[in-house]
């Protein structure tokens, strides 16, 4: 009994800190409602939790890309990563791109408008997200490397062709 | 030559650009909504089946459950064409239809509750094949469906709804005839548009009989008439429509889930909200029709088509809503497509043990064309005749005629698309790479490469009512009252943009309601490609009503007639003297104006997309690849020019050129069981393997509204299918008629595997 009663305790007491776009986050890790279970991805509790829907869920199972975030720069599929394994971790949804202070879009954003690189926009945010973290690594990608990044981002609607021209166009030495 | 407009034609922003990019465009599970239950679908693994008896006292005990609905729960609402279809039944259909509706306070919980509701099951035989189906002593779906035929014809499209197409003297015909090719050919593979978003609805039930619905749909406001309907005309229905994460179609109703969530809602006294998982949305929503067609096809050597006989059968799975209506409109595309005297086509809409078939861009005439064309080709190779040329001769011509959706003579009076033809011809370098029938355009030892070419094209662009307001506010803004969701074509900024012209103000000064039906005037809502011209005209003329009462109104201000005035930029100016202006504003902080616009179907338009692909085939793998793709049309006028290439780049997905190459969807003839409901094992394409798409667009003003403006989006994903198919056979110099043309069938085709045993062939 009074083992079963430390290990509660000490459940409640877990806590699963990391940052999203920029601000820090601590969740209680447990089964109550407004805890995180251990098997909540990392969407879920973005989505459910923290309230930033603008990460779309589409297959929910690692295949479409949709769920793209950002993980300490990197692309990551917030379907497939539990909320518990981003301890300590930067996070930045596609919430977290334009500039907190002026509102200012970021240029991948902006571009992605001029070329209207979307149609029904809801493989949108994991597109930039994907291409967000391309970028980072790579400022002077070629046509082929976009292709290469964005090959896990499904797109119903076709809008490939004008994300692939919204992308160069941001890259440097693009148009 | 297309006129010169001030935004018409012009690439501009579309209006919800910000929310898109930023994420903060509202899909309809984005929309927090306080109190929320959750509802999850308990679904049949049996094909057919009566529930013998169905256990829900271990769900119930789960805390959290709020209500669990059987059979024995609900009214006896029914949908589908005709009426037969209950919200939940006793006898289950297909592996996926609904056993139980359960809500919850999440939906885990609710899914968990799923797991513990008992349900005993009498196995009934099941039957997937529509020939099989329709044999004496077949399983029956419905007892009011005998031989599991579905009743022809929707109320819809009114009594004389098309059903077959029969005209002139086929004997008459096949006697004029110089080849007459014969087959039986199929495009069954069931492919699934898939569109990102999963359908879903959130309800909320307000006692006695109303319920507001938040849908993720393409056409919000015909799901309050529908749902009306189903509802046995007793419970009033208001939608709110949310920005939709594209539908080709296939959201064009989900009145299974938006029943599912407002049953659940009435139940439990709090909103309820649904949204499939990808296996449910892939399993149990909408998959395009099977379509197998035994035909007859006699032919001149010029290219005349002199008789066309036989018979259409559609495979609609489970139930018909719309498939009715999708062989009525392509009993009237394969007369756009076919100029010829005599015809005896037949059709019939049968129902088997799977996921149902809907609405799908290329709605009817895609299917068909993908069964009908292998038989033209088999006539064209016997004479020796180009296609593109036989496609030249063939389509529609002005005064020509075709009987239309309703049973109805329309005499066609738009343009010659031949023009556009011969360019998409020459830019794709036809006459070059044409080698022949059966003849690769080049070998290059196991790659062997072909073309092919194919077309469609709907009189939709014309059809069904809308209706909009032009309010003019005297700040110098307008607003136009429209029941339209954002579905992806970009179509809610365009309306705006056909206002803005008319009243000569700027983009940012226009918006456009939120499609709520409570609000806005009837709208039919996005189907087809009947946006541009039939909702444009409505929204056109209320702007134009508006701003004839705008100048009326202010005339006497400026002592000058109405037809003298002009105004731009919310100020009002005698046209012959400018400094004689006043602003909107003179019309009273305490007046605004409403103009009313209405528009009435049109079938004497149509529109006309011809596909060129090449594609290089690997004899040794079997593999196919898309190597280039030309989409050639005339829109009139273009409205939105980045928009456009949207809509017509989109002919490769949603089960448009690529469900000729891999996209099908598995069904298990033993299990019933689709096999790839998920988007692993159901292939789509990526951006590694994007052929180049080159979208030749012609603008021929044609007579549709002032903007002389004519839709195409939906016709996008139509002709590409059948010239795969064209462009393989002719690589490889063996018929291939099958879809998709996997490396199997590829292998197949050429000896290398066990052979086929589909039939067919010219005399
Ligand atoms: S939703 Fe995460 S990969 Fe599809
Ligand atoms: S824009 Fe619709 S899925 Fe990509």
């Amino acid at each position: 009994m009074a083992t079963a009663i430390k290990k509660k305790k000490s459940l409640v007491k877990n806590l699963v800190r990391f940052s999203v776009n920029g601000t820090a986050v601590e969740l209680e890790i447990g089964t109550l409602p407004h805890q995180v279970e251990t098997a909540h991805t990392l969407a879920h509790t973005l989505r459910e939790t923290l309230g930033l829907v603008g990460t779309k869920v589409t297959c929910d199972n690692g295949a479409c890309g949709s769920c793209t975030v950002l993980m300490d720069g990197k692309a990551v599929l917030s379907c497939m990563t539990l909320t518990v394994e981003c301890q300590g971790r930067s996070i930045t949804t596609i919430e977290g791109l334009a500039d907190p202070e002026t509102g200012r879009l970021d240029p991948l954003q902006q571009s992605f408008i001029d070329h209207t690189a979307f149609q029904c926009g809801f493989c949108t945010p994991g597109m930039i997200m994907s291409a967000k973290a391309l970028l980072a690594d790579n400022p002077s990608p070629t046509e082929a490397d976009v292709k290469e990044a964005l090959s896990g981002n499904f797109c119903r609607c076709i809008s490939h062709y004008q994300v692939l021209r919204a992308v160069m166009a941001t890259a440097q030495g693009g148009e | 030559m297309a006129e010169v407009y001030r935004f018409i034609g012009k690439p501009t922003r579309r209006k919800d650009a910000v929310e898109v990019v930023t994420g903060t465009t509202q899909y309809l599970d984005d929309i927090r909504f306080p109190d929320l239950l959750h509802g999850k679908v308990l679904r049949s693994p049996h094909p057919h089946a009566i529930i013998k008896k169905i256990d829900k006292s271990r769900a119930e005990q789960l805390p959290g459950v709020k209500a669990i609905l059987t059979w024995q729960d609900v009214p006896d609402w029914k949908g589908g064409t005709p009426r037969v279809v209950r919200i939940l039944d006793r006898k289950v259909r297909y592996v996926g239809d609904a056993v139980a509706l359960v809500a919850a306070t999440s939906a885990q919980i609710a899914k968990e509750a799923l797991g513990l509701i008992d349900v005993e099951y009498e196995l009934l035989p099941a039957v997937f094949d529509v020939e099989e189906v329709m044999k004496p002593g077949a399983p029956q779906l419905y007892d009011e469906l005998p031989g599991n035929i579905v009743t022809p014809g929707t109320p819809a499209f009114g009594h004389s709804c098309l059903t077959e197409v029969v005209m002139g003297d086929v004997e008459q015909g096949f006697r004029e005839a110089e080849v007459i090719s014969e087959g039986t050919f199929g495009y069954e593979n069931i492919p699934n548009p898939i569109p990102p978003e999963p359908p879903g609805a959130v309800a909320i039930w307000e006692e006695p009989n109303r319920v507001t619905l938040w849908v993720s749909n393409q056409a919000s406001y015909l799901d309050k008439i529908l749902l009306f309907h189903v509802f046995g005309k007793k419970v009033e229905v208001r939608t709110h429509g949310a920005a939709c994460g594209g539908s080709f179609g296939t959201k064009l109703m989900s009145w299974q889930v938006q029943t599912y969530a407002t049953l659940l809602s009435r139940a439990t006294g709090r909103p309820v909200k649904i949204i499939f998982s990808k296996e449910e949305h892939i399993a149990a929503f909408v998959l395009r029709p099977g379509s197998r067609m035994q035909a007859r096809v006699g032919m001149k050597k010029d290219g005349t088509v002199t008789a066309v006989s036989g018979t259409w059968l559609v495979d609609t799975g489970y139930y018909s809503a719309t498939t009715q209506a999708q062989v009525a409109v392509g009993c009237g595309e394969i007369q756009l497509m076919t100029r010829c005297a005599n015809w005896d086509l037949k059709t019939a809409i049968i129902c088997t043990n799977r996921n149902a078939s809907g609405s799908v861009r290329g709605f009817g005439g895609q299917e068909l064309k993908c069964s009908f064309i292998p038989v033209l080709c088999l006539a064209m190779e016997k004479l020796d005749i180009d296609p593109v040329d036989f496609i030249k001769k063939n389509y529609v011509k002005p005064g020509d005629g075709y009987f239309w959706r309703d049973g109805l003579w329309y005499t066609y009076r738009g343009i010659d698309y031949s023009d556009a033809m011969d360019q998409g011809a020459m830019r794709f370098g036809w006459r070059e790479k044409w080698q022949g029938w059966l003849k690769p355009s080049s070998v290059d030892g196991s790659k062997r490469r072909g073309v092919g070419v194919g077309v469609h094209g709907n009189a939709d662009i014309g059809e069904d009512s809308s209706e909009a307001w032009v309010r003019l506010n005297p700040d110098g803004s307008a607003l136009l009252y429209s029941c339209i969701t954002e579905h992806g074509t970009g179509q809610r900024s365009n309306y705006v943009k056909m206002v803005a012209e008319v009243l000569q103000l700027p983009m940012e000064r226009v918006t456009v309601t939120p499609a709520d039906s409570l609000i806005n005037p009837f709208e039919y809502g996005p189907f087809g490609s009947r946006g541009t011209y039939a909702i444009g005209s409505a929204a056109i003329a209320a702007a134009e009503d508006a701003r004839r009462q705008l100048l009326e109104l202010v005339a006497p201000r400026l002592d000058a007639k109405p037809e003298e005035l002009e105004t731009v930029d919310g100020v009002v100016f005698v046209r012959d003297s400018p400094e004689r202006k006043i602003k909107w504003g003179a019309i009273g902080y305490d007046r605004t104006v409403m103009g009313y616009g209405r528009f009435d179907p049109d079938f004497t338009l149509a529109n006309c997309m011809i596909t060129f692909v090449e594609v290089e085939v690997d004899t040794e793998t079997g593999k196919v690849d898309l190597l280039q793709v030309v989409n050639t049309t005339d829109v009139g006028q273009i409205i939105d020019p980045p928009g456009l290439e949207g809509q017509l780049n989109g002919c490769l997905g949603s089960s448009g050129i690529d469900s000729a190459l891999f996209e099908e969807t598995i069904l298990d003839h033993s299990s019933g069981h689709i096999l790839n409901a998920n988007m692993i094992d159901y292939k789509w394409r990526t951006f590694s393997e994007l052929p180049p798409i080159d979208n030749i667009v012609l603008e021929t003003p044609v007579a549709s509204h002032r903007f002389k403006a004519i839709g195409v989006g939906e016709v996008a994903t139509s002709p590409g299918p059948m010239a795969v198919l064209m462009a393989v056979s002719n690589a490889l110099g063996v018929w291939l008629h099958e879809y998709p043309v996997t490396p199997e069938r590829v292998l197949k085709a050429l000896g290398k595997l066990p052979a086929m045993t589909r039939t067919g062939g010219a005399q």
